[in-house]
């Protein structure tokens, strides 16, 4: 039973083996032409960018190399369990063949691309060679010691691997180098297989470290923004139940008891009137703290500049409000940009002594820039549970950043990034 | 007098409608966009608009564009713009040009129709009329500071917010109880003490407050 499944795990192994032999044979064999010939291509193609007709060819020939690393990438899946990642950037469909060609040139991924291709025809050549010599090199050896000595150290000494062939007794010499080599290979080839494919995972794969870096920030910033609108809702929602809801209750009672009351006390009623009349403006001044609170009405009519501008406005202290934008950011963006600089001017105006305010929004590049300053005492931190932490929060959800600058004595400088498009 | 009426809630421009035409006034137009608001201010040439600032197709603040363009064309058309909120960054836009004819209060105003109705009449006849939340706002950013407006008596205070807003000496006597010759002895102590020259035009009296409290220094 037991020499059973031994024999049959020897036998596995044995197939593995082979297969690793072969597969790496064939890989070497057939796609160093590829690698050279696309390599040449690539080279010559960039070189004619200059006159012009590389602007057609590359594209293509990228696109071929593309389809090259992707056979790779699927065969590193399927014969060895390598998964190497690929991320391509979208090439804009309809573009010309200039801003074409320069995209994918930019693409990190087409980069790897090209690096990979003189890797591949070098070290990854000879690491997919390598299981195939070792498996069938040892053979040689045998075939040597049972007497092709003869024939290859007939005039002078054969060398096979480091023992000197030139009679019988140095022949089996050989045939034991050559068993030593069998028994590296049963246990090595399917690794060093493997080895190739991690060599190109190396070259080809896209950065992990920053991958996993990156979707760490975003698991991290979508909790925080699922967290942040789940409790404005809950504000919301409170908000609406005591406020106003519960003042519209008030006002219909009211509304009743007036009616009730019309023909018996009309002096009481006109009382009553009264009061449901103020109730009525109250729950109107409660909805419009509310609705300010959800999205400002300015924000909405005139967009991000002029709603700062308000802002500034309602503030208690001088202030000055400059904007340099060419146009409207996302509905998104515009209103998370508000309530950060609304936390900032909060902050600034509770916590710093400042008498005097500057604020200043502008587009550097596919940056939405603003900085707000103070003349404050300075000392601000972005600890936890301040303003400027939820800020950063706020903020981190749109991949925006917040610097704060804030030495004792002040001043106090604020900047906030946030990329986005302006329309 | 002939009124063009723009709001596009149904509700309330129905609303409006009657109201208005209870004091006598008579609807010009009542339209429901911003586009429909232009031809009928060109068109018909009313004694005065009442104008809602968030109008389709856009329903941004195409009302209150719309009647800044009507008054370039046409300067000092009285306008009254309502709106659900009120911003002193669009009491300044209505007032930039000095002219008078010019009113922004909140929706909720129309509440107290005699106020409203009063606030129309004042603006038709080329006075302001000013929402006490944009009066507050002015206020309460310019006291810290201001050592003039710090100097006023409470009762001065009081005075001087009502005369911002854009009321008469005699509509702010019959508010606060007291004779007109009192709210005229307030009203030069007042000019006096934040240095502004003394008008007897009730117009010109209420644009220099204004303009004194939005200043920036």
């Amino acid at each position: 039973m037991n020499t059973e499944t031994n024999s049959g795990r020897a036998r596995a192994r044995t197939r593995e083996v082979l297969l690793a032999a072969v597969q790496g044979l064939a890989l070497a064999v057939a796609v160093l032409p590829f690698s050279v010939l696309f390599l040449v291509l690539t080279l010559v193609s960039v070189a004619l960018i200059p006159i012009g007709v590389g602007l057609v060819t590359t594209p293509p020939i990228l696109t071929a190399v593309r389809a090259l690393a992707d056979k790779r990438r699927e065969l590193a899946a399927e014969w060895c369990g390598v998964r190497i990642p690929s991320v391509y950037r979208p090439v804009p469909a309809g573009a010309n063949p200039w801003t074409r060609t320069f995209a994918m040139l930019h693409d990190p991924q087409v980069r790897r691309d090209l690096l990979w291709l003189p890797v591949d025809m070098t070290a990854g050549f000879v690491t997919a060679l390598l299981p195939a010599v070792l498996l069938f090199y040892p053979f040689e050896g045998f075939a040597v010691a049972a007497g092709l000595w003869r024939v290859l150290a007939k005039d002078e000494t054969y060398w096979y691997g480091f023992v000197p062939v030139t009679d019988q007794p140095s022949a089996l010499g050989a045939a034991a180098t050559a068993a030593v080599l069998l028994v590296a290979a049963y246990r090595l080839t399917p690794r060093l297989l493997t080895a190739h494919f991690t060599l190109t995972r190396a070259v080809l794969g896209a950065d992990q470290g920053e991958l996993a870096e990156r979707v760490r920030v975003l698991t991290e910033t979508r909790r925080d923004a699922v967290d942040t609108s789940a409790a404005e809702l809950r504000r919301i929602e409170r908000d609406l139940h005591d406020g106003a809801q519960a003042r519209l209750v008030a006002m219909g009672m009211d509304l009743g008891t007036i009616e009730m009351l019309l023909d018996k006390d009309p002096a009481q009623a006109k009382k009553l009137l009264s009061q449901a009349r103020r109730s009525s403006a109250e729950a109107l001044e409660e909805l419009r703290d509310l609705v300010r609170g959800i999205h400002p009405p300015v924000l909405a009519e005139r967009g991000l500049g002029d709603a700062v501008r308000a802002l500034a406005l309602r503030l208690p202290l001088p202030s000055e409000v400059s904007v340099e934008l060419s146009g409207r950011a996302e509905a998104p963006v515009e209103s998370a940009a508000y309530f950060a600089v609304s936390e900032v001017l909060t902050n600034a105006v509770k916590h710093s002594g400042a008498d005097r305010l500057w604020v200043d929004l502008h587009q550097a590049g596919d940056l939405l820039r603003i900085t707000v300053t103070d003349n404050g005492r300075g000392g601000a931190v972005i600890g936890a549970g301040s303003g400027l932490a939820g800020v950063e929060r706020r903020l981190g959800t749109f991949d925006g950043v917040l610097a704060v600058s804030s030495p004792a004595g002040g001043p106090t400088l604020v900047t906030m990034e946030i990329p986005c498009v302006l329309s | 007098m002939r009124v063009v009426l723009a709001e596009d809630l149904f509700l309330l421009r129905d609303g409006l409608v009657r109201l208005l035409e209870a004091y006598g006034f008579e609807i010009a137009a009542a339209v429901e966009s911003g586009p429909e608001l232009t031809r009928a201010l060109a068109e018909l040439e009313p004694d005065v608009a009442v104008v809602d600032v968030r109008l389709p197709p856009t329903h941004t603040d195409e009302g209150l564009q719309c009647a800044l363009r009507a008054r370039r064309e046409r300067p000092g058309l009285p306008v009254l713009v309502l709106s659900q909120h009120v911003e002193q960054l669009y009491a300044r836009e209505l007032l930039a040009d000095g002219s008078g004819g010019v009113g922004y209060l909140l929706k909720d105003r129309v509440f107290d129709a005699d106020q409203f109705v009063d606030a129309v009449r004042r603006v038709a006849a080329g006075g302001t009329a000013m929402d006490p939340q944009v009066i507050q706002q002015l206020l309460s950013r310019r006291s810290a500071e201001d050592r003039p407006l710090g100097n006023l008596t409470p009762r001065e205070r009081e005075v001087l917010e009502l005369m911002a807003q854009g009321r008469s000496n005699a509509a702010i006597a019959a508010q606060l109880v007291v004779t007109e010759r009192a709210i005229a002895k307030h009203t030069s102590n007042i000019f006096g003490k934040l240095g502004l020259e003394v008008s007897d035009d009730d117009n010109r009296r209420v644009l220099a407050v204004l303009a004194y409290l939005d200043h920036d220094h």
